[in-house]
């Protein structure tokens, strides 16, 4: 309970008439610096309140808008880019690769978009994985000329919202019982010798083959860009090259999908990643 | 009257007078959002989740999912180079609750959806490593075998409509036939996606034979940041 409100001698400070077993409190005011502060800050919420929008459908006194600073930034970067990028949108992709300051600001473009978009699947460098076709190398599945990568990238492979998409199919040829387990084992026979060149298969596999595959896989295993049929006569597989896969594969195939990416990334965006992937190694 | 000590020593005054600063506090910050209509952005497209997708973001909850991705994009340059257009309040108007987020230990995921094909997400999260090298996301094959609890889908879907989220009658007698028909490459999907436009479809976990989590968890995936199509969105739409 307060007691006696007294003036303390050493400091000259009022008591706030506290007092425990002899200790007393001082009723020392708060220190003029930290007073000048906080009244400092409470004039500035009032600038702050006036000069930004802090009123809905008020901008305030500066105008500013985070959205409309975002636009401004945007059309900063685009400006500074303005002389490459407007000629890589209206230039033929060849005319892109052929010169080498276009080429060179294209690859750049190209891998930065690239790293975000493409290597989660196609991995870093184009390398590819188990299930998606490596780029680096000379195996396309729908082409590799400048105009056949671009047209897969803006419209994508089996994806369902683009009208445009590449398209092809295999069979199930397990469940839908054109084959039976024997057969397929042959035939997966056959396409392993195709693609080690072995000389000398002959019988069922080649009829199998030339009756089933070869249609859209070619009487050499060629491969058929028009079906998105991979080439057999080679050592590069998709989906792997020991046997057992080739008969699943010829079972039940499974079919890679691409998302369309126009729409996703701009057109000048999608130019470069076209000449940045046909320069991963295999362009045609 | 107001002198230190007075208030300190008379406790309703003291209430009195706390009630009253709290009060101008909220009163600046309510009251100026009376004089707008809507602090929603008026844009085309923002619909409800289909069963299936709901079913994925229940599931992306249960999982702690939003620890470590946001779903928003910030209206900064260089989040909008890599994700796209910024995030509007419009597009998670229906979330309950909102997954906005504010850690990125992974990527934001506001723009996530037809990003990656279904085979890619059902890899992806069985085991991350597979697909990302470097990615430190655990590893969540369980949702492959495990099936997707789902006999009280309408009661969910009446549940998020008392919240405000305008599921119509027609949705809620619909629902356990359209969760099931998302994920069937053979349904006829056509009343679907005249109820819910732009859903992904088909079988997502590469096993048609399991309505699996992962089935629900990819088609939440793959609609995230589509139902509005930016192309034809003006500036002064997205004034709130």
């Amino acid at each position: 309970m307060p007691t006696k409100i007294e003036k303390d001698s050493v400091t000259g400070t009022e008591t706030t008439g506290h007092e425990w077993d002899g200790i007393k409190e001082l009723n020392t005011p708060l220190p003029r610096w930290w007073l000048y502060v906080l009244y400092a800050t409470i004039i500035w919420s009032l600038v702050y309140y006036l000069l930004y929008p802090t009123i809905p459908g008020i901008a305030g006194l500066m105008g500013y808008s985070q959205r409309e600073e975002l636009v401004e930034r945007m059309a900063e970067a685009r400006a500074r880019q303005a002389g490459s990028l407007d000629r890589i949108a209206a230039a033929p992709l060849e005319e892109v690769k052929a010169d080498p300051d276009l080429l060179n600001f294209a690859l750049t473009g190209g891998r930065a978009a690239f790293a975000d978009n493409c290597a989660p699947c196609h991995a870093a460098g184009g390398a590819g994985r188990p299930g998606y076709p490596s780029l680096a190398d000379d195996s396309w599945l729908w082409g590799g000329t400048l105009d056949e990568i671009e047209t897969t990238l803006r419209h994508g492979v089996r994806t369902a919202d683009d009208d445009d998409t590449r398209v092809g199919e295999m069979p199930a040829f397990g469940p839908d019982e054109l084959l039976d387990q024997g057969q397929i084992e042959v035939v997966a026979s056959y396409v392993l010798s195709l693609s080690t060149q072995a000389a000398g298969a002959a019988g069922e596999g080649v009829e199998l083959y030339a009756e089933h595959c070869a249609s859209c896989h070619g009487g050499a295993g060629e491969g058929g860009r028009e079906f998105g049929a991979p080439r057999l006569a080679d050592q590069i597989w998709l989906y792997g090259g020991e046997k057992a896969d080739i008969v699943a594969q010829i079972t039940r195939p499974s079919h890679g999908v691409m998302p369309a990416w126009t729409g996703r990334l701009d057109d000048t965006t999608i130019k470069m990643l076209t000449v940045y992937v046909h320069a991963l190694g295999g362009g045609e | 009257m107001f002198s230190h000590s007075k208030i300190e020593q008379n406790v309703i005054l003291m209430l009195v007078l706390i009630l009253i600063t709290v009060s101008i506090g909220g009163l600046v910050e309510i009251v100026p959002l009376y004089t707008v209509e809507s602090t929603i952005e008026r844009v085309e497209g923002v619909r409800p989740y289909t069963p299936l997708e709901l079913r994925g973001r229940d599931i992306y909850i249960r999982e702690g999912c939003y620890l470590c991705h946001s779903q928003q994009v910030r209206p900064f340059r260089d989040e909008v180079e890599r994700y796209g257009h910024y995030s509007l309040a419009a597009e998670s108007m229906y979330d309950h609750p909102f997954q906005w987020g504010s850690k990125r230990t992974g990527p934001d995921l506001a723009r996530v959806g037809g990003k990656y094909s279904n085979e890619w997400h059902a890899a992806h999260m069985a085991d991350p490593r597979s697909v990302v090298p470097e990615s430190i996301m655990p590893a969540y094959g369980f949702m492959l075998d495990r099936p997707l609890e789902a006999a009280d889908i309408a009661e969910r879907l009446e549940t998020n409509r008392a919240v405000g989220v305008p599921y119509s009658d027609e949705m809620i007698e619909n629902a356990a036939a359209d969760l099931e028909a998302q994920a069937d490459p053979e349904a006829d999907t056509d009343d679907l996606l005249a109820r819910y436009p732009k859903a992904a479809v088909g079988d997502f976990d590469g096993n048609p034979a399991l309505l699996s989590e992962m089935d629900a968890m990819v088609a939440y995936m793959q609609i995230l940041g589509r139902m509005v199509d930016f192309t034809d969105v003006k500036p002064e739409d997205l004034r709130q």
